[in-house]
């Protein structure tokens, strides 16, 4: 075995369960996304992966050694943290030899190695500044940079872009992604962020009441969320009630002509916005009126009534539908786009 | 404009208030002759020079020194370790202890003092000179309980983990995070300890009233038989140690922050 | 290094040198005092053992009613007119800029720490006839002669609440510069006036803060043991100074320490009642 594994792991605290039965594994070298609302037992579970709590049940491994009865001091791990966690008291260059130092590294060598890992993180040249000097993302670096100093088996991090303004966490995600492939080092974040895991991640764990919801690598997760809630969760969805029709599905505001469907009750079926086409004419196979809608400049999202249903569809400026609010519209939602859940679901 | 312009006049009229009284011993501390008059008759430094070259002022001022210094020593001592099993350990019955320490200070002083005569009284030892130093230590203790309390509050535990997740133990953690972060707060409740036992009357009083003298029992006594230019200047140089001792602690730590305000730009 | 349970006996050492010395320093002669308030005294000067309740039962006189409202009376006073002005000022000083705070917060710490025999004899020179501040009204034409305004109730008032004022705006500024600025500026948002904000909103939502505040300053005039001494006569002799002078001058420890202990008491029964109040509030 290689990489880290999660082993059938529990945390309950008091009667709360905040992580139920995970079971997962990270191969060598990944970069894996927790994502999930708040609440959701994320960030509990990187903590027990760092050691800073303890499972009530099941086995860590790390390359097949358990890890459980290591503590946090002896894992040799990497942590980047959601407050950040810099050390006040000390310079950035400080900082960052931490680890080194408490290891009894010369000074010689901690100095190297602050130089080279601020070179990394591109922030050269400021080794002597007080934390208190440094703008946000500039202080964002410093800590990831005091995670990589002692080049650690394992890269976790905690929401580590939250602090940042919208511009610069884009440009940070990059930034951490490429970083990662770089140093080809196996990397956790824990995020709530879907855009930032859509955008970073070999893959996607996302989970919901202490439970893993679904594991898969980012495009696969959009194109087949396993049920209502990820298909909601990542990402926009139109979660719309269907039932067996003739030549096809039947919805509240027409058919979704070819999608077969269990005949009985009603079914769940999700459907991307870019999916569904606006068919131009009246004769459309779902009519809908325009209830909305938002220009967002490199997009359009129009808010549409098909009967008892709310359909929101997406369309770029080049190829906007004429239309206003309050007019009929002819939509199609093609039989290949949607994804169809059980009974149960949603 | 003139609510700005009454609450200046409000702020100085307070301000008078204040400084007034030590304008004025100020003032006839200057008198030439031993006399007090305001304003003073003639200028003469001779006052305040006595302090130092007046060998009963002199005796006096360096055992109040001695006693705060050693009596805010004892009060850190007890409240540091407080405050780090505080912080450190889950035990709700720990702040029975706490309650303790804080009492002293807010109870009225006489109290304290009547206990520590009792004790020492009855177990033998009234009037010894080192009685004082132990009984104004636990008086103050209070003092750095609040700011070391208040220091060990203000670490982020997400620091100390991730001082963890870098390998460092809980004897490293110690020495290297925690101890550094708490200094400042140390080290001010140092100077509070040490510049309330500089001025304290009634616990010396009463434990060491009748065998030594510090500079408020001196005071006292001598005000039973009139008073004279050097209690003033005393009293000012007391005055500007204490004014120095928070300056100080204000240069070097944030003191709206030791006195409970939030953080700048906390809000 | 979580916080966790203490374990090993290794765990309980930090509290434990704390524990045993407020223990035996603070407890054990806390314990004593308690016990000779029940003693009797002997003549000469000192005490024996013994279980009576007559040093409480001397409470039950005129002479000692008489002391006790009247310091009951003073420490209410001396904290209601702390509080008037204490309130306004502490509210327009964490309105200041941060510099300005901390050069007003290192005075009033100066004159807090400041020695109650150094504040007697500095107000009592400043109100004495031949140094005082008279004389300078009289150098300035605006009175005929200097005269004394001490010993007096005004020269006892004036130095309790010199001394209890700075006190008054340390236990206020927590709260008071931790209020949320925009309640204020809600206010003046809707119509109201500075002094209408000031008194409709800030004082309002700080009242329990102000009860509390009102009681704690009250234990701490209370406990004024030499300026009514100084500075008054000995119909201003408080609670505190008669514990003083019972137990130093007139040799009657048993008596002193009865009334400490009723002194404690009262504090308490305050100080508990300070603490409720202060707990129904959510932090402000």
């Amino acid at each position: 075995m290689s990489g880290l594994d999660l082993i059938d792991i529990s945390k309950r605290f008091g009667q709360v369960s905040a992580v139920d039965s995970v079971t997962l594994s990270v191969p060598h070298g990944t970069f894996v996304c927790l994502l999930g609302p708040s609440g959701c037992g994320k960030t509990t579970l990187l903590r027990m992966i760092a050691g800073l709590e303890e499972p009530s049940s099941g086995e860590l491994r790390m390359d097949g050694d358990r890890l459980n009865d290591i503590p946090a001091h002896r894992r040799d791990f990497g942590m980047v943290f959601q407050s950040l966690a810099l050390f006040p008291h000390l310079s950035v260059g400080e900082n960052i030899a931490y680890p080194l130092r408490i290891r009894g590294r010369s000074a010689a060598e901690q100095a190297a190695r602050v130089k080279d890992l601020l070179d990394l993180v591109h922030l050269p040249g400021v080794a002597d500044r007080a934390i208190s000097q440094l703008s946000g993302g500039q202080r964002q670096r410093v800590a990831i940079a005091r995670a990589l100093a002692v080049s650690p088996r394992l890269f976790l991090l905690d929401e580590p872009l939250s602090a940042l303004d919208a511009k610069l966490r884009e440009a940070m995600q990059v930034e951490l992604r490429q970083l990662q492939q770089q140093l080809g080092i196996t990397t956790i974040v824990v995020t709530h962020d879907q855009r930032e895991a859509m955008s970073m991640s070999d893959l996607i764990v996302v989970m919901s009441k202490g439970r893993i919801q679904q594991m898969a690598k980012p495009v696969d997760m959009y194109r087949r969320p396993a049920n209502a809630f990820v298909a909601d969760f990542l990402g926009q969805a139109n979660l719309i009630r269907a039932r067996a029709g003739v030549g096809g599905a039947a919805i509240s505001g027409g058919v979704i002509p070819g999608l077969a469907l269990p005949s009985g009750g009603g079914t769940l079926i999700s459907v991307r916005p870019e999916d569904i086409a606006f068919v131009a004419g009246a004769d459309g196979p779902v009519r809908a009126r325009v209830g909305f809608i938002r220009d967002m400049g490199a997009s359009v999202e129009f808010h549409l009534d098909a009967g008892e249903d709310r359909i929101v569809a997406v369309a770029t400026p080049q190829a906007r539908p004429d239309c206003r609010v309050g007019e009929e519209v002819s939509l199609s939602i093609p039989a290949e786009a949607c994804v169809v859940f059980g009974e149960g679901e949603g | 404009m003139s609510g700005r312009f009454l609450s200046r006049v409000f702020f100085a009229a307070l301000a008078l208030f204040l400084a007034l009284p030590l304008v004025v011993i100020a003032g006839v501390a200057l008198n030439e002759k031993k006399t007090l008059a305001f304003p003073p008759q003639g200028l003469s430094a001779d006052w305040y020079l006595q302090i130092f070259t007046d060998d009963a002022w002199r005796a006096a001022l360096v055992h109040s020194v001695l006693i705060a210094a050693s009596s805010a020593l004892i009060s850190v001592a007890i409240a540091a370790p407080l405050a780090w099993f505080l912080w450190r350990r889950v035990a709700p019955w720990a702040r029975i202890v706490q309650v303790l320490g804080l009492s002293p200070f807010i109870l009225p002083p006489v109290i304290t003092a009547l206990g520590a005569l009792s004790f020492w009284a009855t177990i033998g030892l009234y009037g010894q000179p080192w009685t004082v130093v132990i009984s104004h230590g636990i008086f103050f203790v209070s003092l750095p309980l609040v700011t070391i309390t208040l220091g060990f509050a203000t670490i982020d535990r997400e620091i100390i983990e991730a001082g963890t997740t870098m390998g460092a133990d809980d004897r490293t953690l110690l020495k290297t995070i925690v101890f550094p972060l708490i200094r400042p707060y140390l080290i001010s409740g140092f100077a509070f300890a040490f510049v309330l036992s500089l001025n304290e009357y009634i616990v010396a009083y009463m434990t060491i009233g009748f065998t030594l003298e510090t500079i408020p029992i001196k005071i006292f006594n001598a005000l039973r038989y009139g008073y004279t230019p050097t209690m003033a200047s005393v009293s000012v140089f007391f005055v500007l140690v204490a004014v120095t001792v928070f300056g100080l602690v204000a240069r070097f730590g944030d003191l709206p922050k030791l006195l409970g305000a939030w953080d700048e730009g906390e809000r | 290094m979580r916080r966790t349970p203490p374990e090993k006996p290794a765990d309980y050492l930090p509290i434990a040198f704390p524990a045993a010395m407020l223990g035996l320093f603070f407890v054990v002669p806390f314990a004593i005092m308690v016990a000779i308030s029940f003693f009797e005294r002997v003549q000469g000067g000192f005490y024996q053992p013994a279980f009576t309740l007559a040093n409480y039962g001397r409470f039950l006189s005129a002479f000692f009613g008489e002391i006790l409202v009247f310091s009951l009376f003073l420490a209410a006073l001396v904290s209601a007119v702390c509080l008037v002005l204490g309130v306004p000022f502490t509210y327009l000083l964490t309105k200041l800029s941060r510099r300005v705070q901390v050069a007003w917060l290192i005075g009033l710490l100066g004159v807090l720490s400041l020695s109650e025999v150094i504040i007697g004899f500095a107000w009592s020179t400043l109100l004495s006839r031949t140094a005082g501040i008279s004389n300078l009204f009289v150098a300035l034409g605006l009175m005929q002669q200097p005269r004394a305004w001490t010993p007096g109730f005004a020269a006892v008032m004036t130095g309790l609440v010199y001394q209890a004022f700075p006190y008054t705006v340390l236990v206020l500024y927590p709260a008071f510069s931790r209020l949320d600025p925009s309640l204020g500026e809600a206010a003046r948002t809707l119509g109201a006036s500075p002094l209408r904000a000031f008194l409709t909103v800030i004082v309002p939502a700080l009242r329990k803060t102000l009860i509390a505040t009102f009681i704690i300053v009250f234990i701490f005039a209370l406990g004024a043991y030499l300026l009514p001494q100084i500075l008054g006569r000995p119909q201003h002799w408080t609670l505190s100074v008669l514990v003083t002078d019972q137990a130093i001058y007139q040799s009657n420890m048993p008596f002193a320490a009865a009334m400490a202990v009723f002194l404690v008491i009262a504090s308490l029964v305050l100080v508990l009642l300070a603490n409720m109040i202060n707990r129904r509030e959510p932090a402000s």
